[in-house]
Parts: C-alpha cells; sequence; structure tokens
C-alpha cells in the first residue's frame, strides 16, 4: 500500500519561503504533492494540507494576521472544519492561530531576537495523526527558525488545552527558545486534525542537513493522509 | 472622515518591545518604571456619520486589526482624530 502516494496540497502565500522545502521533504517521504497559489478560492483535490514557513505578507501587522484572510485560506478553513488534515509549520502555525483554527496566538520571541538553530522538542502525544511513527515521550532534534515564535494563552486557555490534551510538542527542559507559555512547540485542535508547530520539521529529514528527525512527524501525516485517501478509494 | 486606532498589548501580556523601550530609557537616566509598545493605525474611511464610522472600526478591529486574545484597542474617530 506505500506506493499510493496521498496528495498533499502546499499553500504559497507572498512571502512564503519554505513551501519548496515542505514540497521536497514531502516528495521524498512519499506524497504526491501540489502547490496551491494563495489566490485561488478552492482546493485541488487533496488528502491533506499543510502551510509552509516564511513570512507571509511580511508579517505585516501581526504573523499571519492578513495571510488568515487569503482566498486560499477560506479554503483550507473549510477543509480543515470538514475533518481535513492540516499541518501548519512556523509561519503556518500562525497562520493558524490568527484564524482561529488552533488556540492561542503567537507572539514575538520574548529574547526579542530571531532564533535559528536545531533544538530537542518532546512529543507529549504520540497518538496523533502527525506524531503516529513517533513515541511518547521520545525527543526529537528538529530546527526552528523565527521572530514569532512565543505561543500565548491565558491561564484559562491553557488549562482547556491541557486539559484536552492539545499539546503535542514541548521544548525540551531548559531549551525553550522564545518563552512560549508551557513549552509549547506544537499543538492540535480539539478535533485532533489541524495541527501547527514552529519547528521545522522539512528542514530534518535527513541526517545529511544534522537530523533525519522531521521525517517522523512528515511520515506520520502522510500516512494518516494515505488512509484517507484510501478510505475515499 | 478619519479615524485613528490605538492596539496595545493586552493587560498582563509580556511585552518584550515595551522592557527594551524601558531598559534603554532608564540607561538615559529617564525615571521610568513601566514601558509598553503598541501600534497606531490611521484611517480615512467613508461613513455617514462619527457613529457609523466608529462601528465600521469596530467591526475593522474585531476582524483584522486586532487580535482580542493578545491586544485591546481604543477607536478615535472624527476630523480631529
Amino acid at each position: 500500500m506505500s506506493e499510493i502516494r496521498p496528495r498533499v496540497g502546499v499553500v504559497v502565500f507572498p512571502g512564503s519561503n519554505d513551501d519548496r522545502d515542505a514540497a521536497w521533504s514531502l516528495t521524498a517521504l512519499g506524497a504526491e504533492v501540489k502547490m496551491v497559489w494563495y489566490a485561488d478560492a478552492e482546493l485541488p483535490a487533496v488528502d491533506a494540507v499543510v502551510l509552509p514557513g516564511g513570512f507571509s505578507y511580511g508579517d505585516y501587522l501581526r504573523a499571519g494576521a492578513i495571510a488568515r484572510f487569503a482566498p486560499a485560506m477560506r479554503a483550507v478553513a473549510d477543509f480543515a472544519v470538514g475533518g481535513g488534515l492540516v499541518l501548519g509549520i512556523c509561519n503556518g502555525f500562525q497562520v493558524l492561530c490568527e484564524a482561529g483554527l488552533l488556540p492561542g496566538a503567537l507572539r514575538p520571541n520574548t529574547s526579542l531576537s530571531f532564533v535559528c538553530r536545531d533544538l530537542r522538542v518532546r512529543v507529549e502525544r504520540a497518538d496523533t495523526p502527525f506524531t503516529a511513527r513517533c513515541e511518547q515521550g521520545q525527543l526529537l532534534t528538529i530546527p526552528v527558525k523565527h521572530g514569532d515564535g512565543c505561543w500565548f494563552a491565558t491561564p484559562e486557555l491553557l488549562s482547556e488545552v491541557e486539559e484536552n490534551d492539545q499539546i503535542v510538542l514541548r521544548y525540551a527542559e531548559g531549551g525553550n527558545p522564545n518563552g512560549s507559555v508551557a513549552d509549547v512547540a506544537g499543538v492540535v485542535n480539539a478535533d485532533g486534525n489541524v495541527m501547527g508547530l514552529m519547528p521545522h520539521p522539512e528542514h530534518a529529514v535527513d541526517p545529511l542537513l544534522g537530523s533525519g528527525d522531521g521525517a517522523l512527524v512528515l511520515a506520520s501525516f502522510i500516512d494518516a493522509a494515505r488512509d484517507r485517501t484510501l478510505a475515499h478509494a | 472622515m478619519r479615524a485613528t486606532v490605538l492596539v496595545r498589548p493586552k493587560e498582563g501580556i509580556l511585552d518584550p518591545q515595551g522592557q527594551a523601550v524601558e531598559s534603554s530609557l532608564r540607561q538615559l537616566g529617564f525615571p521610568v518604571d513601566d514601558a509598553r509598545v503598541g501600534r497606531v493605525i490611521d484611517l480615512e474611511i467613508d461613513a455617514k456619520d462619527a457613529d457609523a464610522a466608529r462601528a465600521e472600526v469596530e467591526l475593522m478591529c474585531e476582524r483584522l486589526l486586532a487580535n482580542p486574545l493578545i491586544e485591546s484597542y481604543e477607536i478615535d474617530v472624527g476630523d480631529d482624530a
């Protein structure tokens, strides 16, 4: 069954810059990638969608605030609400929070410095479509590169998110690069079909580039997309 | 009609930009205890009167100009705004 290549849409916003990296990695891991132009109001036939990293609309106003209203994002929101698998990486995470598809908001790093380095994140949940190939508690080495990665939630929102078990990835102890609340690096929505994370799994799919751990996340996502292809077949 | 929107980080939200400004001002010798950095958006809009303009700008704030989880906003409408 592994020869079935699930179709994954990668949305290209003005200012996206990791769209091709995401496409390359997803293709290498077995997906058939369709690039989706931000101005298109409809998604092509896809089994899953990735919102890539970058600086959509120059991060003007707030990171992700303007991309949220791009025509393609309305289609992505409908897709997500209908149960479609959506993965937002870095800027994609910011867009999903601004769109209200994920809880919280991403604020400037508390250090005010742009951080760009490999770091370790702990898998808090290995039972999501995005982490099924990982083990609970596993430490993954994946790079981050962001200026606005400080995930924020009010105490009330944080307890809701924790009660629903929506925190999927946390920065390893002492390694929080941005001051995020509860060391959050990645969250899912309550239904479990939409995930956002600040680290870049698409930059860590080959040990030659420092780490292959990001492939666990992307391959999990592709497995889940493939299951959906088969369900529709 | 002119309208001005003032967007601020909500009370209690950590504002690293404000902290950097505060510490710079202190280094310059100013007796500053706190600084918060917000954003001003000046708008020129079509509206029949100030109330209509305010209602319209309120919607803009809710939908785009502010993120209600982390930011509060104030609206000033009128030609002296």
